[in-house]
């Protein structure tokens, strides 16, 4: 918890035990029966230029961990810090002076591109809303970010339902960089996309960030993509961090019982690797009512008696690598 | 320059309105009822000025000696029973039933759009207010509060517009409410916060323009049941009040004099055949709409 704590300003981005549940409401009165704990306080920080890998399985609640920290959903709690401010106390004003720092690049290329619009004015819609430069001037710097994007130019006037996934997902890369961003979440940018164009825009992605220094917030549950992108992978269960690490540390010595079986259902392309792969049992739990003590132990292959009562404390093995588990906490 | 090293052609580009004629020209119907429309409103707006330079018949001028005269080169469709010429009567007559149409009509689609769209997009105690005032509006009996207001406000061409705008965006707001409840969820609008569009923005530009599909049929469909309630408030003698015709008014005062001495009973024909062809167009062309708007939609 110690680095949780210190130099609130300097680090770029910082996630401080965010919450979010989603209220059940039932009856015409409008009864409170119950919240899905979709997020339930999840801590990191991300430097400038780096990118946090988040992963875990549908429903861990990571796609919701993205959008809170954007405000595109109000949070029940916590704190997000972007260059030393807090983004959960911003005005209507100031968010909107935000909105230029901090984009979203969307998991569905064909939801997240207004079907009305032309090209031209999906991507040039934040120059637009945000006042900047003529017409003219706006349309230059659409055909500049199409060419960024490795679209052509000539296709300003098109409509997005006559271009393909991956040239679709270039357009809302080009619409995230229009402001010249300095943080993206990149809210699984690859998962609705065929393999062959996944590696072109992951490519993309990391040509985009070497070139305008950005920091990503990276989100996916494929782990060989992850860790093709990240510097640092955080891995989420329910609602709650299971353990992070730097890249290397994670995918070299996974600890936490989770984080083991997550990579051991990772496909080695070569038929000779004979791989121990751990099945976990059962389902997901539901986020509306889920496990007492550690959130994984329903599912877990070495729980023993703390697990099922008390919630586990990060523990820092070295190299902060941090694991939220009873057994390595004994095991140090 | 390029990050990317792949860049594609595309194939030829349709846009949307270009499909949209394309399947549209296909519903034969709908095509006939637009050619229709296209038809009376000229006849109507340009058709009537000449007409009356090239007859010198008028809409008001009366020639008692020549009442319920037949079909003749003077008066092509006979005269009524004040001697005044019937076509001259039906084309003016028809630019007020459709000015009334088409007023009310856009008029009410504007309000209910902006209160289907507000309730969907906020939500919450928002949504039910306003939905909650709709279904007050939808229940109450429409025909009597006509008559009421009709009195109340002195009948007129400009009370009709009121009363069916005040009576006719229920329809409309419910159902952009509800096309505007399944796009708000979309991406693309979380991209617009993103961005940092303002609500106006993202109401007005991604949410009405993408639910513009129902919003055109209905207005279509809208235009022709503002004409038969013209027509309908018209023969009730509540609508447009002689001497100014209407193709309501008209149709009262022949259907009046049907059985009066030496009276011309085809005059209920004429403003009866304009009505009934106007707005079954109407209504065929709405239907052709629906199909080559949105093949999906079921309205």
């Amino acid at each position: 918890m110690e680095d949780i704590k210190q130099n609130q300003d300097t680090v770029f981005i910082k996630v401080n035990n965010l919450v979010k549940y989603f209220p059940i409401i039932r009856g015409i009165i409008g009864r409170h029966v119950g919240d899905v704990k979709a997020v339930d306080g999840v801590s990191f920080e991300i430097p400038k230029g780096k990118t946090l890998g988040l992963v875990g399985e549908s429903g861990s609640g990571k796609t919701t961990v993205g959008r809170t920290i954007l405000r595109l959903m109000e949070p029940t709690r916590g704190e997000v810090w972007f260059e030393g401010k807090n983004v959960f106390k911003m005005k209507p004003h100031e968010l909107r002076v935000l909105r230029r720092d901090m984009q979203i690049i969307f998991q569905d290329p064909f939801g997240s591109l207004n079907p009305r619009f032309p090209v031209g004015d999906i991507i040039g819609e934040p120059l637009l809303v945000h006042g900047i430069g003529t017409r003219k001037e706006r349309e230059e710097r659409v055909k500049e970010l199409m060419e960024i994007v490795g679209l052509r130019p000539e296709y300003l006037r098109r409509y997005p339902h006559e271009f393909s996934g991956g040239q679709r997902q270039r357009i809302g890369i080009a619409r995230a960089l229009a402001m010249n961003p300095k943080f993206i979440v990149a809210d699984e940018p690859v998962s609705a996309l065929d393999v062959s164009i996944q590696s072109q825009i992951i490519n993309l992605l990391i040509e985009l960030q070497g070139r305008f220094n950005l920091t990503y917030l990276f989100i996916a549950h494929d782990l060989a993509v992850v860790k093709h992108m990240s510097d640092r992978v955080a891995v989420m269960y329910l609602g709650k961090l299971m353990e992070t690490a730097n890249n290397e540390d994670l995918f070299g010595n996974p600890l936490h019982p989770y984080t083991q079986a997550l990579l051991s259902a990772v496909p080695v392309p070569d038929p000779d690797v004979k791989k121990q792969r751990i099945i976990l049992q059962g389902d997901i739990p539901s986020p509306i009512n889920p496990p007492k003590g550690c959130v994984f132990h329903t599912r877990c292959r070495y729980r023993f008696e703390p697990c099922d009562k008390e919630i586990p404390e990060p523990v820092d093995v070295g190299n902060n690598h941090i694991v939220w588990c009873h057994l390595i906490a004994r095991q140090i | 320059m390029a990050v990317a090293d792949v860049t594609v052609e595309l194939a030829p580009s349709f846009s949307y309105w270009q499909m949209v004629w394309t399947r549209f020209r296909k519903h034969k119907l709908a095509m006939f009822g637009g050619a229709v429309i296209i038809f009376m409103i000229l006849a109507c707006y340009a058709g009537y000025p000449l007409y009356v330079y090239f007859t010198g018949n008028d809409y008001v001028s009366q020639d008692l000696t020549g009442r319920y005269a037949l079909p003749s080169a003077q008066h092509w469709f006979g005269t009524d029973d004040l001697g005044r010429d019937v076509v001259a009567r039906i084309l003016y007559g028809g630019r007020v039933s459709i000015a009334v149409g088409f007023i009310s009509a856009v008029a009410s689609v504007v309000i209910g759009s902006l209160i289907g769209v507000v309730s969907a997009f906020f939500g919450g105690w928002i949504d039910e207010a306003l939905m909650r005032f709709t279904d007050v509006m939808m229940s109450l009996p429409y025909i009597p509060l006509y008559l009421v207001l009709a009195m109340a406000f002195g009948p007129g061409f400009w009370t009709l517009v009121g009363i069916f705008v005040a009576f006719g965006w229920m329809g409309d707001a419910r159902l952009v409410r509800g096309v505007v409840l399944s796009l708000k969820n979309m991406e693309f609008v979380e991209a617009a916060k993103a961005v940092g569009a303002s609500n106006w923005r993202i109401m007005v530009r991604h949410l009405l323009l993408n639910s513009m599909a129902p919003i055109i049929v209905s207005t279509t469909l809208a235009m022709g049941g503002n004409i038969v309630g013209e027509a309908a408030l018209s023969y009730l003698g509540l609508g447009i009040q002689p001497p100014l015709p209407s193709w309501g008014n008209i149709l009262q005062t022949a259907a009046e004099y049907i059985f009066a001495p030496g009276n011309g009973p085809w005059l209920i024909f004429y403003p009866g055949f304009f009505l009934f062809i106007t707005v079954l167009s109407f209504n065929f062309m709405g239907d052709g709409l629906r199909d080559a708007l949105d093949p999906r939609l079921k309205i």
